[in-house]
């Protein structure tokens, strides 16, 4: 049995996909009721959430998947430099670093052949 | 009175919430979903599949994560440890979240099931939105946002499944780097505590270096030890000033 079969590959997901997720949000609840939202301890939490997310973030832009596994590592952080400046130069507005880094990207590609 | 004026206002906020789906945030997501598409489509996840896992894991990551287990053809178990330990930072998320979300009155049930729509974007998204909601609608807004957002992008991945075959590898490269680049720029935007800047810069380094380490738990290290280091610094910094005379 492959597990794309039927009932199989439903449970598959189930377990492996939301078990595993709403396991921490529900854990994430119950420590977030306790925490008031001017507290040190509250502090700590946003650190470490966005010190996650951060790492998340690093790890899409240094070791993507999929097409883009093949693009240079001086392409894509090039992308990142030149959308931060642009960011900071147009008073950190968010759509305009995104273009900029996008359309770094997009030209990299194109001239490199993809 | 008011019992037909707060539910009308309730109403309201709901779909305020649910208006949600035409923001920047929103809308990149949708990308990045018609990127995971191409993902789920080369490796022969069959459709009604990835809408389901859409609907039931939602987070991003853990998906593509999900889908180079089974890719992989990893056991049960192994699929299972492998999402369980990427999806341990929706832990602080939910915990930093609902501080802001809930009033004394909202049930926990309540908390529970509105956590299912917490991943990256909804967490970015309301965040940043929230402190502007009065305290006693923001329950109703953020649900009103996450549950239009999953539903329109289970939709989204049974419509676009089919297409997403064809796409030019320059497309499906930036559809893919829509994602982090969003999450950068809307994390620093929407920051409203010193704090989340110092977490930012050293989670960016502590990822890859954490990688290079520990590569099986790099990313709650980087997060515990990343957001340790930052909290430490950050309090260092405001207990100094303060000081000042």
């Amino acid at each position: 049995m492959t597990w794309t079969d039927g009932w199989w590959a439903y449970a598959f997901i189930a377990i492996a996909g939301w078990i595993a997720t709403d396991l921490w949000r529900w854990l994430g609840v119950l420590a977030g009721k306790r925490l008031r939202d001017d507290s040190e301890a509250l502090n700590w939490v946003r650190a470490v959430a966005t010190a996650l997310v951060a790492a998340v973030i690093a790890k899409l832009i240094l070791y993507p998947t999929g097409v883009l596994a093949q693009s240079p590592l001086w392409l894509r952080a090039g992308a990142v430099v030149f959308g931060t400046i642009a960011f900071f130069l147009a008073r950190q507005k968010p759509v305009v670093g995104i273009a900029t880094s996008i359309a770094v990207l997009a030209i990299g590609l194109w001239w490199l052949g993809f | 009175m008011d019992d037909v004026e707060d539910e009308r206002s309730r109403l309201a906020w709901f779909l305020t919430g649910a208006r949600g789906i035409f923001s920047l945030p929103a809308v990149i997501l949708m990308l990045s979903f018609v990127g995971f598409c191409s993902l789920t489509a080369q490796a022969g996840i069959p459709p009604e599949q990835v809408v389901f896992m859409t609907g039931i894991v939602w987070a991003l990551p853990a998906k593509v994560i999900l889908v180079s287990s089974i890719m992989s053809g990893a056991s049960l178990a192994a699929a299972f440890l492998a999402v369980t330990l990427s999806s341990v930072r929706l832990m602080p998320m939910v915990a930093a979240l609902v501080p802001e979300l809930r009033n004394s009155r909202t049930p926990t049930w309540l908390l529970l099931v509105l956590s299912h729509f917490v991943a990256i974007t909804a967490w970015v998204f309301a965040m940043e939105r929230v402190p502007k909601v009065p305290r006693d609608h923001r329950v109703t807004f953020f649900a009103g946002f996450g549950i239009t957002l999953v539903a329109a992008n289970m939709v989204l991945v049974g419509v676009v499944y089919h297409l997403v075959a064809e796409f030019p590898p320059l497309v499906a490269g930036c559809l893919f780097f829509l994602t982090p680049i969003y999450f950068l720029a809307s994390i620093w935007h929407s920051a409203r505590h010193p704090v989340i800047y110092v977490a930012l810069a050293i989670g960016l380094v502590a990822g890859p270096l954490f990688y290079w380490i520990a590569p099986e738990f790099d990313i709650l290290l980087a997060g515990v030890v990343g957001g340790t280091l930052a909290w430490g610094a950050e309090r260092l910094w405001r207990s100094r000033r303060e000081a000042r005379p």
